[in-house]
């Protein structure tokens, strides 16, 4: 998952002042170790590390395309400039190979580097400061124990003055809060657990919960939707626009195979974090599942209005986007379109569809969605080549009119113009 | 010099070729279908009957000389194969054969592909048969015409036939340097004639064209969007059809809505017979969202539940595989059983090995097109028999043999029995209810995932034995599959038999004997074991629909048999290769295993480490064709569990190889498609139907995971008889990658596929 | 309904449907074999022609998509007795088994290398892994698409011209 929320970061920054951040900007390297060996560290904890790194997502965003895993050099693209994620293999020269578990917890809650500087909160620290001592002590053993890759960091491109490192401490001093999360006693234990995993490793309020100017979570409306490289993250609480309300259970399949029959399948930024709860313990997925169906549970209990189809109506009113949606869409998504008749969601259930924005149906269209390499699950196909900017336009504009009551979107076309510029980054 | 299915559909029958005479034609129909034949790896029906034992190929079948080649006046040369092209480039070959042995360029030479009215019926194109059967065949008719030809100048020049030469272009040239062209020497010649069995071959030495590398015939118009598939015909007054079903085999619709589509502006009709149910229009893209339309309708499971995985939708573990299996009666064949007295065993390592029911998965969907034109049936079809849809079609319409009319054009890759044999079917009943106007037929992507038969599900469970000096002292074998051969052979044996009122019965599945063999295939092993005991539990009653899919039962025995050999190996410490050669007496398997070695530098390997390693595997296919051994070097991402193959090497023996290139292009072929079967398929199952209906839902190798380099060498054997190499690499690859799993991670695995998730798993976290 | 389209640089104004699928458009009205039904879905490549210079799967791109635009098929790089820098390589490395998967290759790979003078082989694999091939053609697709970079010496890239 990619993070984008330090670019608010910088701005942040610059509306504090840089000389003022400075004054506290300063942290001491710490010293280099000798490798440990990788066999000093205990079977168990490593491979409890293992399902850690997995709800992390760490391998997703340290890991370039078809490169070493852990080895960074993924390039996260933003209109700011581009960064690459750095190697946290235990290479000697080139990754972590010579961080104490100090140095790596400090990295992990503080958002600080061995030897001083300040790291991007691309790297979710925010989060992962409620990391317990434990797991942090297994994820530093499971990335000790992995091979060591030699793979130099690749320079950042950021635009002026984000380059500038000692910025990021005047963010942290306003959103950094450091500390574990007392448990809920009224909540049972699974409940606590997934809420220890949402809020801390997880980090899905990273993407889920809206930003202020400064780029910080706004914690007063935690999980009301955010945004994830320019697609909507949407809303996890009372204000889900999901037709069929999501429960445990759909969230579980959800999170579990990228795919629930009364939803649709994860897309975008989503689709890697549901592969990583592939294939870690049932008792992980199951509890944040609940953690997150409470989320919604406590703001709005009870059924949704359920999935509409305005198909004479919408071809009306969008003759073209009609056609383009018959040729280009119906071998999937109309009704007798294999995929229905196997079972899949159809469009009526799509969230993506009844969000305020329009950002990630245009997405969808332009980028379509794939499973990793090799594994079986949902696609679709990218249309940027096939369809221009006023067609995805056109298009979303009839699945709006079709699959949801709600208002129609505006702007389409500058939005998928938008999309199409930011997808074609590095 | 070759045909594209346009000028298939213009060309004259060969009736008229020869001027209504028909001799040729009753040679054909004289021909009674008896004896059971091997012709097609002894798939599909008993095969034409055998009426000349002392001729080689299929001229046993067909001995009359103008059934495989016809000499114009103007030198040009028609050659007449009852094999098909799958892909595997058998045209090339067999016009490189026809050339060698007429002694003319290749470019000189037609060559006309099955046809039930041109072309002699050699069965099935399958069971990597076609260079033994047709080209062994062609071989020999070429060298009877080029004999007669040589007889008919010494005739004419009144010297003996001993002092004369063919010249390479055409023509016989005569101690005095005279020369007389084929052609002309054709016209005072019958070639409705019996070849003899000793007419004098070609010097290997003195090969022109036999051996070369040469271009493939075909791959021209393939690049350029000329005609080159039955796809892409298009004639005259030609109608688009789609055939209506439920979403996959077992399954029917409930009442689709057909009042709104006949009422759809385009559609031409709807053709219901019994169950059978397809939508006729003027437009390809009318036909689709009419069927589109029909599939609105919910569907049922006519036919028993599918046997589903642990959770359903998923793929089949192993133990759900051989629980399946399980469930069936079996009847015990033996294939083996030698009793030698030995010393005692040191080391015994016992295992269970299975494969899951796996698509053919062609990246073209079935086609096919029908006319029924003035009583009369004639069908275009890309399935690998030919003759059979002749005879499905006559059985399922109920029309006389003689109106019935299957030509051959070339489809997308097949791999054994898709859904080929069905759409023809489908086609053929389409057009009878539309006569006078061709109807064309494609499957979409889901039926063919939905209906093609698969390839069977399969378990082996084998024990073996080293003795103190590392002799395999014991081996036990034991194989469960259903049948692999329900090639349709009348109309019982197709989807739309089992539609039409009333509906045919399918016939009960039987197995290929030994030494072809379908599930048994290859479960004897070549190598010299002591007391070995093979067995096949051959289950006829089939859960799934299945069918041959390339290589049979070969792909699970060979796996077996070869991983079993590195378990050992394993178990006793020592080099698989010099196990697998300490006993291996056949001098051309030790040539091969030893050029893959060198080629391969197999002695300087890198080791197992955890994270790289390599494999090897051999396999002579079925005991009777090709030789071919597999060294693998794979790269293990433990991470994500995938296998990489960073390099492999393979090295063949398929006796004189027609064309070289074509040799490596096949093994090449099937070593990638093999690294994707065993790695990565599966057919996943829910108890109402399958789980995949598209590429999403059933993966395979693409380009990110293809091996880094793959290098092939084959074993020069000139003059040594044709062996098939189509199916050669894909048991040994299988068996290699698991091979190179283990050496490089220690973990084996036995149950296919082996996938990254399984692999992930076996591995630990760690 | 009547739509004009320009393919391979000429001008076809054809009476189908808007929402018919470009493949269906350009083997049954306008007769070009190249482009193939594979899936009908967009996830095989079988029907890759360019629009606008871009890779597009003709079988998910409808007709009215691609009005007043330019479309590309694999019978507008070369034919059979003047193949294109590409077919040439593919017949060079005799890269095709049944070949069904081919056009489609070929057209994916054409846009590679009409934005890419050197590719890398990481590149090319990442570029052309939309496409599916059964047979095992890989490597010498491969190959082709090496070959093919090689004969074009590194040296600008034909221009899109249809
Ligand atoms: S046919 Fe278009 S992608 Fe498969
Ligand atoms: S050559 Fe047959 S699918 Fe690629």
């Amino acid at each position: 998952m990619r993070r984008k929320h330090w670019v608010g970061a910088a701005a942040a920054c610059i509306a504090l002042g840089g000389l003022a951040a400075l004054a506290v900007a300063y942290r001491a390297p710490l010293p280099a170790i000798a490798r440990p060996d990788a066999a000093s560290f205990d079977r168990a904890r490593v491979a409890r590390g293992a399902v850690l790194a997995a709800i992390g997502d760490c391998a997703v965003c340290h890991t370039a395309d078809r490169g070493a895993a852990y080895a960074g050099g993924r390039p996260l693209p933003t209109p700011f400039g581009t960064l690459y994620t750095t190697n946290i293999t235990p290479d000697i020269a080139t990754g972590i190979g010579t961080w104490s578990l100090d140095a790596f917890t400090r990295a992990l809650r503080e958002g600080v580097a061995r030897d001083g500087h300040h790291l991007y909160p691309a790297l979710p620290y925010e989060h992962y400061t409620h990391v317990t001592d434990g797991d942090v002590e297994a994820l530093y053993a499971f990335l000790m124990t992995r091979p060591a890759v030699s793979a130099p960091p690749q320079p950042n491109h950021m635009i002026f003055p984000l380059g500038f490192r000692p910025l990021l401490a005047g963010w942290k001093l306003l959103f950094l809060h450091r500390g574990a999360l007392p448990p809920r006693t009224d909540r049972d234990a699974q409940w606590n657990r997934g809420a220890y995993l949402v809020e801390g490793l997880g980090h899905c309020g990273g993407c889920h919960t809206p930003r202020n100017p400064l780029g910080g979570e706004e914690t007063g409306r935690a999980y009301a939707g955010g945004v994830a490289e320019g697609w909507v993250a949407p809303p996890l609480d009372g204000s889900s626009p999901a037709p069929i309300p999501w429960t445990a259970d759909g969230l579980y399949r959800y999170l579990r195979t990228g795919m629930d029959g009364e939803h649709g399948a994860a897309a975008g930024p989503m689709g890697p974090v549901t592969h990583d709860l592939s294939a870690i313990p049932e008792d992980e997925v199951r509890a944040i599942a609940v953690y997150v169906a409470s989320l919604r549970m406590d703001g709005r209990p009870g059924p949704g209005p359920g999935p509409v189809d305005h198909a004479d109506a919408a071809a009306q009113a969008h003759p073209a986007g009609a056609a383009l949606f018959a040729g280009a869409c119906g071998g999937c998504h109309e009704a007798g379109a294999p995929m229905l008749t196997g079972g899949r969601p159809g469009l009526g259930l799509a969230s993506g569809l009844q969000l305020e924005e329009p950002a990630n149906v245009v997405r969808a269209i332009l980028e379509g969605l794939r499973p990793p390499v090799g594994a079986a699950g949902p696609f679709m196909p990218p249309f940027a080549n096939s369809l221009t900017d006023g067609q995805v336009a056109e298009v979303a504009a009839y699945l709006r009119a079709r699959y949801s009551d709600r208002p129609a979107w505006t702007n389409l076309t500058r939005e998928s113009a938008t999309a199409r510029k930011e997808g074609q980054q590095p | 010099m070759s045909m594209s299915p346009l000028d298939h559909a213009k060309a004259p029958s060969r009736r008229a070729f020869l001027g209504g005479g028909g001799a040729l034609v009753v040679a054909f129909s004289l021909a009674p279908r008896a004896l059971a034949q091997l012709a097609g790896g002894g798939e599909g029906g008993a095969g034409p009957a055998v009426i000349a034992p002392d001729l080689k190929g299929s001229l046993k079948n067909h001995p009359w000389l103008d059934a495989w080649i016809r000499v114009d006046g103007d030198g040009r040369v028609t050659v007449f194969t009852g094999k098909v092209e799958l892909g595997q480039g058998i045209r090339t070959a067999l016009i490189q054969v026809a050339a060698e042995e007429l002694d003319l360029p290749p470019g000189a030479i037609t060559l006309v592909t099955a046809d039930t009215r041109r072309t002699p019926d050699e069965g099935l194109t399958a069971g990597s048969h076609s260079m033994q059967d047709s080209g062994t065949a062609i071989l020999n008719a070429a060298a009877n015409v080029r004999m007669l030809l040589t007889n008919a100048a010494a005739a004419l020049w009144r010297v003996p036939a001993g002092g004369l030469a063919t010249t390479g272009d055409g023509h016989v040239r005569g101690p005095d340097g005279r020369l007389a062209a084929y052609g002309d020497l054709a016209a005072g010649l019958s070639l409705h004639v019996a070849a003899v069995p000793d007419a004098p071959l070609r010097n290997p030495a003195d090969y022109r064209t036999l051996g070369k590398p040469l271009p493939r015939v075909d791959i021209p118009a393939k690049l350029t969007g000329g005609a080159a598939y039955l796809h892409d015909m298009r004639l005259p007054g030609m109608l688009h059809a789609r055939v209506v079903r439920g979403p996959a085999e077992g399954t029917r619709l409930v009442e689709p809505d057909i009042q709104a589509v006949e009422a759809m502006p385009g559609v031409v009709k709807v053709v219901r017979r019994g169950a059978f149910l397809a939508v006729v229009a003027e437009r390809q893209w009318t036909a689709i969202q009419a069927l589109r339309h029909l599939q609105r309708a919910a569907h049922a499971r006519v036919t028993a539940p599918l046997p589903a995985g642990a959770a359903t939708g998923a793929p089949l573990s192993g133990d759900a595989v051989e629980a399946v299996l399980n469930t069936l009666t079996p009847r015990d064949i033996a294939i083996e059983d030698t009793r030698t007295p030995t010393g005692p065993a040191v080391h015994t390592v016992q295992a269970r090995y299975t494969r899951p029911w796996i698509s053919h998965g062609s990246i073209g969907p079935s086609c096919a097109l029908a006319r029924f034109q003035d009583g009369e049936m004639t069908i275009w079809t890309h399935s690998q028999g030919t003759f059979d849809v002749a005879r499905v079609v006559t059985e399922l319409l109920g029309l006389p043999a003689e109106k019935v009319h299957a030509i051959h054009a070339e489809g997308a890759g097949c791999y054994g029995q898709n859904g080929a044999d069905d759409v023809a079917a489908d086609a053929a009943v389409i057009a009878f209810a539309v006569p006078g106007r061709p109807i064309r037929l494609q499957w979409m992507r889901e039926q063919e995932f939905g209906w093609e038969p698969l390839g069977p599900g399969m378990v082996t469970r084998l024990a073996a034995s080293l003795d103190a000096d590392n002799r395999i002292v014991a081996w036990r074998h034991e194989v469960w599959s259903n049948p692999h051969n329900n090639r349709p052979v009348g109309a019982g044996g197709v989807l739309a038999g089992a539609e039409v009122d009333p509906p045919f019965a399918a016939p009960e599945g039987k197995p290929i004997p030994m030494p072809e063999g379908d599930g048994s295939r290859n479960s004897n092993p070549l190598y010299t074991f002591a007391n070995t005991h093979v067995l096949y539990h051959f289950l006829k009653d089939m859960p799934v629909r299945v069918s041959a899919l390339r290589s049979l039962g070969a792909h699970l025995n060979v796996f077996s048999i070869e991983s079993m050999l590195d378990e050992l190996a394993a178990a006793a410490g020592i080099d698989p290769l010099a196990l697998r050669l300490a006993h291996m007496e056949d001098p051309r398997a030790r040539d091969v295993m030893q050029a893959m070695a060198a080629g391969f530098d197999w002695a300087g390997r890198p080791r197992g480490d955890g994270r790289r390693g390599c494999g090897m595997a051999f396999a002579r296919y079925k005991n009777l064709g090709a030789y071919c051994a597999v060294a693998l070097e794979v790269e293990i991402d433990r991470e994500t569990g995938r296998a990489w193959v960073r390099r492999a090497f393979a090295a063949v023996d398929c006796g004189q190889p027609a064309n070289p290139d074509g040799v490596r292009n096949q093994i090449e072929g099937g070593l990638i498609q093999s690294l994707s079967w065993t790695g990565h398929e599966a057919m996943a199952f829910s108890p109402e139907r399958r789980a995949a209906f598209d590429w999403s839902g059933y993966p395979i190798l693409r380009f990110q995971d293809v091996p880094g380099t793959i290098d092939v060498r084959v074993v020069d054997r000139p003059g040594l008889p044709f062996l098939g190499t189509a199916e050669a690499a894909q048991g040994p690859t299988a068996a290699a990658l698991a091979n190179a799993i283990a050496d490089a991670t220690g973990v084996r695995l036995r149950d296919m596929p082996l996938a990254p998730d399984r692999l992930k798993a076996a591995l630990g976290p760690v | 309904m009547t739509i004009t389209l320009t393919v391979n640089g000429v001008d076809h104004a054809v009476d189908a449907p808007p929402d018919t699928p470009l493949l269906y458009v350009l083997r049954d009205d306008l007769a070009l074999n190249g482009a193939k039904y594979g899936c009908g879905l967009g996830q095989c490549g079988a029907c890759t022609v360019h629009v606008d210079g871009k890779p597009v799967f003709s079988c998910v791109t409808p007709v009215a998509a691609v009005a007043g635009r330019r479309v590309r098929t694999v019978e507008g790089l070369g034919t059979v007795d003047t193949p294109g820098i590409l077919q040439q390589a593919f017949i060079a490395e005799q890269a095709a088994q049944c070949g069904y998967c081919i056009s489609g290759m070929i057209m994916r790979a054409q846009a590679l290398l009409d934005g890419v003078r050197r590719p890398t082989d990481a590149q090319i694999r990442a570029h052309m892994q939309p496409n599916l091939c059964r047979c095992g053609t890989h490597g010498r697709i491969l190959k082709a698409v090496r070959r093919a970079a090689d004969m074009m010496g590194g040296t600008v890239p034909q221009a899109v011209r249809s």
